[in-house]
């Protein structure tokens, strides 16, 4: 076990490096100049130069990635060039939005998708599973946009003025603030520093720092923004983990072993649960695994729709203003978020399943 | 000659022995079988009907400006005769548009859009995935080391966000759209070629051929590809849906296919802060992409069960 963690580590830091050049690449052949988007049209040659000197824009590009890697190992990713603030600032502003969204989605996408696909499975071919099954196929070929956007019209017109009624955009209702849960417990942080950062982080993930500070009215609200945009975000994931589950758990169902357990008098529950699920979850680990790629991509279109100051809509941004650290600094949170998340998923199946750690 | 004779008179009858049918039969048949392929496959068919003759079904231009020629206001709501709406009033199925065009003209000439990004993406990165593949499998050592590093990073990126940061590059445009697209579905082919050259390379028959002479492209042509064209068909077929919802994405960021072409994306991008007022103009384009994608879906589907035999029996495998 310990010698294929290492294994499947070490070979991870290659991916990571090539992450970080494309990453580099990418930002700086984004045509345009950075002073021009930033300081208007009619910055003149002089004040360019200085703005490039500034930004470290004026040295070789093999030196710039270099300083860049050096920074990204230190944490560090410099300064935002259009908010003239530290990009860590900024993603420990925005990343606990996209986190709460994504994984209030997955939430939702395991929890019908696995019992619609469990369902599906035990009345195979009965008018429950293929209902179930031409849900998933069209929840599977539903542009993220537009069902949010037909999500947002649902709640916030058709049913306006009814108990149903949703908030079409924001995180949080005007006026209501989430008060940081340190400042709550009295706690004096330095702003700025690393360690205010890190529970600034946490305090910025609404939904935690709700329920520990207790302030229900805020959680209600915060949960009513959030309902909208994580169902839309969390079809295309839901559809695909309700399929697998179904034929996953169809596969094993028809093994041996089942047979063997039902002719010993096991219970019809405990055949499902204690004997078939154990096996048809595997395969589903990798799939949910994969699926946080897509959410993080749909992420991007949610948070566009529903007026949402995270992550994916920053970068957007960013790209279209030539805002080059804000640009790296988040493609490599994602990207490497997203490569732990697979390491994790490779890992976690090595432990359920040994025969993986002998190939 | 004479020898021969009795031998052959003394086989079984043949007319007990049933024909070995073919791969393609037997894969014909199998999909046929299958109602949801069979679904796919019709709405597909009508899809590029639809697409050939959009200039006959479509009653209007998809750019024709109505300002002038007819009494209708901008974002006017669908007006179906059928439905109760005024004869005396144009009948527009669904609705008018932003700045006053007909929405079922631009729909039915999306279709074309659609149908076409859907096709040259994944023609585009299918051949080029091939060919990494081949050559990484086939020459193995660093050069498979490098092209499969390299396809690792690609696939370490979330894809639309890759695909993004590409246009960014490039510039908006749905040519700059499609080949972000094309790119970043790359690797998916090029590890299936890899992986079908690998599992053929080290056969007797491939041997064989080497042994008669055969050169490397010849080998990859007659030896290989045979056995990777299923996986390939498969994954290009549900590739096809896939890169549809992307480039309608990216059209929809306005980063793709830009207005005024009939793009379903762009069309519900440039629309879409008045879903609040003419959800009409939102509902119909996402609804045909919805519809094309999921004919694809179905397709691949289908497909691959009829492909792949040892899937058949449960349902859908991986994504």
């Amino acid at each position: 076990m310990g010698q294929y963690a290492i294994r499947r580590i070490l070979s991870a830091i290659p991916v990571l490096f090539g992450i970080l050049l494309v990453t580099f690449i990418l930002a700086r052949s984004i045509p345009g100049d950075p002073c021009k988007s930033i300081l208007g049209e009619k910055a003149t040659v002089a004040v360019c130069e200085k703005f490039a000197r500034d930004h470290g824009l004026d040295k070789p590009l093999p030196v710039q990635f270099a300083i860049f890697m050096a920074d990204v190992l230190r944490g560090d990713f410099g300064d935002s060039i259009r908010f003239s603030r530290p990009v860590t600032l900024i993603l420990v502003e925005r990343l606990p939005m996209t986190i709460e969204l994504s994984l209030t989605a997955l939430i939702i996408a395991i929890i019908i998708g696995l019992s619609a696909g469990i369902i599906s499975a035990l009345r195979h071919n009965s008018p429950v599973d293929v209902a179930t099954m031409i849900g998933a196929n069209i929840g599977v070929s539903m542009p993220v946009f537009w069902l949010g956007l037909m999500l947002a019209y649902l709640f916030a017109i058709v049913f306006k003025d009814t108990p149903l009624w949703l908030p079409p955009s924001g995180r949080i209702t005007a006026g209501l603030s989430a008060t940081p849960y340190y400042e709550v417990f009295g706690w004096g942080l330095a702003k700025g520093t690393a360690v205010f950062k890190f529970f600034e982080f946490f305090a910025n993930l609404y939904i935690f720092n709700s329920i520990i500070t207790r302030n229900w009215e805020v959680l209600v609200d915060v949960l009513r923004h959030l309902f909208l945009p994580a169902v839309a975000l969390s079809t295309i994931p839901m559809a695909i983990i309700a399929r697998m589950t179904r034929s996953s758990l169809l596969d094993v169902m028809g093994r041996e072993y089942i047979r063997a357990a039902r002719a010993k008098g096991v219970l019809e529950l405990n055949v499902v649960t204690k004997h078939a699920m154990r096996n048809a979850l595997l395969p589903l680990v990798t799939i949910i695994g994969l699926q946080l790629g897509g959410l993080l991509g749909g992420a991007v279109l949610t948070e566009t729709i529903f007026g949402l100051a995270g992550v994916g809509r920053i970068l957007f941004e960013a790209i279209t203003a030539r805002d080059h650290p804000i640009i790296q600094a988040f493609t490599v949170v994602i990207a490497v978020g997203y490569v732990a998340v697979n390491l994790l998923v490779d890992l976690s199946y090595s432990y359920l399943d040994p025969r993986v750690r002998l190939e | 000659m004479t020898v021969a004779q009795p031998e052959i008179a003394q086989l079984p009858d043949t007319s007990l022995v049933s024909k070995p049918s073919s791969l393609w039969a037997t894969t014909l048949r199998r999909f046929f079988k299958r109602r949801s392929a069979l679904v796919g496959m019709g709405i597909l068919s009508t899809l590029i009907l639809v697409a050939i003759f959009a200039p006959v079904i479509a009653p209007y231009e998809p750019t024709q400006v109505l300002i002038g020629i007819e009494d209708v206001r901008k974002r006017t709501a669908p007006c179906i005769h059928l439905l109760g709406c005024p004869a005396d009033q144009p009948q527009h199925l669904m609705g008018i548009d932003g700045n006053v065009r007909d929405q079922l003209s631009r729909v039915i000439y999306g279709a074309r859009y659609s149908l076409f990004i859907g096709f040259t993406t994944v023609g585009f990165s299918i051949i080029v995935g091939i060919i990494l593949g081949a050559v990484a499998g086939y020459l193995g050592g660093w050069v498979d080391n490098v092209i499969m590093r390299v396809m690792d990073v690609l696939l370490a990126f979330p894809s639309l966000l890759l695909a993004i940061a590409i246009v960014a590059v490039l510039g908006p445009g749905l040519e700059n759209a499609l080949l972000a697209i094309g790119i970043v579905s790359i690797p998916a082919y090029a590890r299936v070629m890899r992986a079908s050259v690998l599992s053929v390379k080290a056969t007797e028959y491939v041997d064989a051929s080497r042994a008669l002479g055969a050169g490397p492209l010849r080998i990859l042509i007659g030896s290989v590809l045979p056995n990777a064209i299923t996986p390939l068909i498969v994954q290009g077929t549900l590739g096809i849906a896939t890169a549809i919802l992307d480039a309608a994405a990216l059209s929809f960021l306005g980063l793709g296919a830009q207005p005024p072409t009939p793009e379903w994306g762009t069309m519900l991008g440039s629309e879409r802060n008045q879903v609040f007022t003419a959800p009409h103009l939102v509902f119909f384009p996402g609804l045909a992409i919805m519809i094309t994608v999921l004919a694809f879906n179905l397709l691949g589907d289908g497909l691959r069960d009829a492909l792949d035999p040892r899937l058949s029996s449960g349902g859908t495998g991986q994504a």
